[in-house]
C-alpha cells in the first residue's frame, strides 16, 4: 500500500497541529459554533445527538494492520471500544469529546491516517472497488489513482468552499464494485487500442434527496490530463454551483440545469484554457505511486477445493464469504460486520486486533474496508482458509451472509445521528431475526437491502435490490420501502412501491415481498432480475395485502 | 484607519472604496456594475483605480478594464462562499493580473489565509476585529503542499507542478 514519505508526513502533521489551535480557539470562545463549524467539518467532526461524531478517512478503504490496531487502540482510549466503517469506507467514532480530538488526530498522524476532508463542502475520501488489484475482471488497479486524487485534493486551495460535498469514486474492472456512477465525479479507467491507460468520466450521480445516475461527459480523458481535467470540472462547480439552497447544490443540480452538452462545453473549454497551468501528472510520479501497488509476493499456489471433507457451516461461509482470486491459491475473504444481533458496519476494538493479527499472519498485513459495511482480507492462502474461519468464528466476523438480504448496509440512524427522520439500527435487528434461518437466506439468493434513516441517503436506499428509507410521520419512525435498484453493472434507482409502513411492519413486509418473489421467480432468476421482468406492480400488491398498518 | 496585510506586511490602507471619504486623485476602488456602466469617468480618474468583484461576477467581464487598474478586490462575504479563490487563480494565470489582488469580507480570516494566499492573494483585507497578526502568521502554518500554488507563500516541498515548472 501507499507509504507516505516525508512531504505526506508534514502536511497532516501540520494539519494536526493547524486543527489543534482551532478546537483551543473554539474552547477558549474566540471562534463561535458557526465559525468553527466550517473549520471542523472539514477535519471529519460531526456535533452529533449524544457528542461528536469523529470519522476518519481510510482511503480507498486500504489499511494495513498497525493501522486498524491504532483505530482500535483509538476506539478503546477515547471512545467506548467500538467504531462504525461506513459506505464510503471511512470509520466513524460516536463518542470522542471534542477536546481529545486533536490527540486523536495525533495518534493517527503516526500511523499515516488522518480524517482531512471526510465531510464539510469540500472534495471527499476517494473511494475504490474493494476488489483492486485481485479482480479476475480488472483492466488496471485504480488505487493509484485514487492515492494520486487523494494528495491533488487535499487541502487544494482552490476548491476547499465548494457549494456542496463532493466525493469521487475510480473503478478499473467492468462489474462496478464502487458504485461509481452515484458518485459526483465517476471514473471508470479504460485501456486503448494502444495500451494507454485513461478514464471515461461520468459527473453528476448522487443520492441524497434528488438522486441521480452520473452521466458521461467525456469517454475518453488520458491519464496525464486527469488533474487538468478534475480542476476544470470542479472549477465550472465552484463558480456556478447554487450556494443559495443547500438542496440544490450538489453538482447534479447544475448539470441538470445546464444540460449535458452545455455542461460538458463549459468543462472542455475550461480545461483547453487552463490546462497548461493545471498540476501535471507526470509517467514519473504514476510510477512513483504505481510503485506501492504492485503485487503482493505470492508463493507458487495451486487451486484446490480447501472444503473437500470439511463440516456444512464452513462449505457454506466458503461459498458466501470468500471469492475468486486472480492468483492460483489465493481466495479474497469477507470479514463480516453483519452477524445478526449487531449493528451493520460495527466493529469492537477487540476484534479489530484480531482481525489485524489474523491479516499479518495470512494476508500480507493488509485489511480493506468496503462499501457495504465489510472488511476483506484480499490475499488468502486456499489452504489457511480453514484456519482462518475458525478464527473469525471465534471473533463473531464469520455470518455466512455476505450477499444475502441481512448483509445489509445501514447508516447509524436516529440512534447517533443528528440528520436522521428514524431509527436503522432497530429496524436491521428486526429483520435479523425475521430472516434468521440461513438456508432460507440462502435460497433467496443474492438481494442487497440498503437503509437510510433519512433524504441524505448515507445508506444508499435508492440504490438497493430493496431500498429502506426513514421518514418521520407526525413524529412517528415509518419507513418507505422501493425495488430495483442497483449500483452495480446496471445503475439504477429504486421505485417506491407504495406509503410508508410503520417500524414494526418493516420486516413483514419484506418477508411479504420475497416471498413473492419466490413465487414468481423463473429456474435460478435473481431477485433484482425478476422485479426488473415484472415490475413493482406484483410486488406492491403483495406487500400491502392483509396491511392494516399502511397508510 | 483600516489596517490590511500587504505581503507579509501590516500597513495602512492607503486605498477608498466608492462611497468611502475620498480626495481627489486618491487610490479608489470601484464595484465592477459601477466601473462597467460609467467607465470613461472611471478611466479618467485622475489617481489609482481598483475593481472589486462580488462572488456572482464574472471575472471575464474585467478583460478590457485590467491595464487600467492597479488592484481587483475580491469579496468574501462568508468563509463558505469560495467563489474567490477560483476568481483569483482565472485573474492570476488567464488574465495575468500582476496588480494588488485583495480578499476583503467576513470570509477573509486566519484559517483562510493560506489557501487564499496560495490562490494568488497578496493582500489580505478582514474585517476591522480580526487579529492582522494572527493571520499574517497563519501565512505559514503550512510549509508543505500537493498542488502548484501562487508564489506569494513560500514551500519547502511541493508535489505537483504546473507544466514548465521545475519540479
Amino acid at each position: 500500500m501507499y507509504g507516505y514519505d516525508e512531504l505526506d508526513q508534514a502536511l497532516v502533521d501540520q494539519r494536526v497541529a493547524e486543527f489543534r489551535d482551532q478546537v483551543r480557539r473554539h474552547l477558549a470562545g474566540e471562534l463561535s459554533e458557526d465559525e468553527f463549524r466550517p473549520l471542523r467539518l472539514r477535519n471529519g467532526l460531526y456535533i452529533q445527538r449524544h457528542a461528536p461524531m469523529l470519522r476518519i478517512a481510510i482511503p480507498y478503504g486500504l489499511l494495513n494492520a498497525r493501522q486498524l490496531r491504532a483505530l482500535a487502540a483509538i476506539a478503546r482510549r477515547y471512545d467506548r471500544g467500538y467504531g462504525h466503517f461506513t459506505t464510503r469506507q471511512n470509520l466513524q467514532l460516536n463518542w470522542p469529546a471534542l477536546a481529545d480530538v486533536p490527540d486523536i488526530l495525533a495518534e493517527l498522524a503516526q500511523v499515516q491516517m488522518h480524517a482531512i476532508q471526510t465531510s464539510g463542502n469540500c472534495v471527499r475520501n476517494v473511494t475504490a472497488d474493494h476488489l483492486a488489484g485481485i479482480a479476475p475482471d480488472e483492466i488496471d488497479d485504480p488505487r493509484p489513482y485514487c492515492e494520486l486524487i487523494r494528495q491533488w485534493a487535499t487541502l487544494h486551495p482552490e476548491f476547499t468552499y465548494l457549494p456542496r460535498k463532493f466525493k469521487i469514486a475510480v473503478t478499473g474492472s467492468a462489474e462496478d464494485r464502487a458504485a461509481s456512477e452515484v458518485h459526483d465525479i465517476g471514473l471508470q479507467l479504460r485501456r486503448s487500442a494502444q495500451g494507454e491507460i485513461g478514464f471515461s468520466v461520468r459527473v453528476g450521480g448522487g443520492l441524497g434527496r434528488a438522486p441521480a445516475i452520473g452521466q458521461v461527459v467525456r469517454e475518453w480523458l488520458p491519464l496525464p490530463e486527469l488533474f487538468a481535467y478534475l480542476e476544470a470540472i470542479l472549477r465550472v462547480y465552484n463558480l456556478h454551483g447554487r450556494r443559495d439552497n443547500i438542496h440544490k447544490a450538489r453538482i447534479k443540480v447544475l448539470l441538470k440545469s445546464l444540460g449535458l452538452e452545455r455542461f460538458r462545453a463549459e468543462v472542455e473549454a475550461e480545461w483547453q484554457m487552463s490546462r497548461a497551468g493545471a498540476p501535471q501528472l507526470t509517467a514519473a510520479e504514476v510510477e512513483r505511486v504505481r510503485g506501492f501497488f504492485q503485487l503482493q509476493p505470492y508463493e507458487t499456489l495451486e487451486d484446490y477445493d480447501p472444503t473437500a471433507g470439511r463440516e456444512i457451516s464452513f462449505k457454506a461461509w466458503y461459498r458466501y464469504n470468500t471469492r475468486a482470486h486472480r492468483v492460483p491459491g489465493y481466495r479474497a475473504v469477507f470479514v463480516s460486520l453483519k452477524a445478526h444481533g449487531a449493528v451493520p458496519g460495527d466493529m469492537s476494538s477487540a476484534q479489530m486486533e484480531g482481525v489485524a493479527a489474523l491479516a499479518e499472519r495470512v494476508s500480507f498485513g493488509l485489511i480493506r474496508s468496503t462499501h457495504t459495511q465489510n472488511l476483506l482480507l484480499a490475499d488468502v492462502p486456499q489452504h489457511t482458509l480453514y484456519e482462518v474461519w475458525r478464527e473469525l468464528a471465534a471473533l463473531g466476523l464469520a455470518m455466512p451472509n455476505i450477499g444475502t438480504l441481512t448483509d445489509m448496509i445501514a447508516c447509524p440512524g436516529l440512534d447517533f445521528c443528528s440528520l436522521a427522520n428514524a431509527g436503522t439500527i432497530v429496524v436491521a435487528r428486526q429483520i435479523q431475526e425475521r430472516f434468521d434461518n440461513l438456508d432460507y437466506l440462502y435460497d433467496l439468493g443474492e438481494i442487497e437491502i440498503k437503509m437510510s434513516g433519512c433524504m441524505n441517503a448515507c445508506g444508499h436506499h435508492h440504490v438497493g435490490h430493496i431500498g429502506i428509507l426513514g421518514v418521520d410521520k407526525h413524529g412517528e419512525e415509518w419507513y418507505q420501502i422501493s425495488l430495483g435498484g442497483s449500483a452495480n453493472g446496471t445503475t439504477a434507482l429504486g421505485e417506491v412501491i407504495g406509503p410508508s409502513v410503520a417500524q414494526h411492519e418493516v420486516a413483514p413486509t419484506l418477508e411479504r415481498i420475497v416471498e413473492t418473489y419466490r413465487e414468481l421467480r423463473e429456474e435460478d432468476e435473481r431477485f433484482i432480475d425478476t422485479v426488473r421482468r415484472l415490475g413493482v406492480t406484483p410486488f406492491r400488491e403483495r406487500a400491502y395485502a392483509a396491511h392494516p398498518a399502511a397508510a | 484607519m483600516r489596517h490590511i496585510l500587504r505581503r507579509r506586511d501590516i500597513v495602512e490602507d492607503s486605498w477608498r472604496y466608492l462611497g468611502e471619504e475620498v480626495g481627489p486623485g486618491d487610490p479608489l476602488i470601484v464595484p465592477l456594475a459601477e466601473l462597467r456602466a460609467e467607465r470613461e469617468r472611471w478611466w479618467n480618474w485622475t489617481g489609482r483605480l481598483g475593481a472589486r468583484l462580488k462572488p456572482s461576477d464574472r471575472v471575464e467581464d474585467l478583460t478590457a478594464d485590467l491595464p487600467r487598474l492597479d488592484l481587483v478586490a475580491v469579496e468574501f462575504p462568508n468563509p463558505g462562499d469560495g467563489r474567490g479563490y477560483s476568481q483569483a487563480r482565472l485573474l492570476r494565470e488567464r488574465l495575468r493580473f500582476r496588480g494588488e489582488l485583495r480578499a476583503v469580507g467576513a470570509g477573509v480570516r486566519q484559517d483562510q489565509a493560506f489557501l487564499l494566499a496560495r490562490c494568488g492573494f497578496d493582500c489580505l483585507e478582514p474585517t476591522a476585529a480580526a487579529s492582522l497578526e494572527a493571520v499574517r502568521s497563519a501565512l505559514h502554518r503550512y510549509d508543505v503542499a500537493y498542488q502548484p500554488g501562487a508564489p506569494q507563500v513560500e514551500l519547502r516541498r511541493q508535489r505537483f507542478f504546473g507544466r514548465g515548472a521545475a519540479p
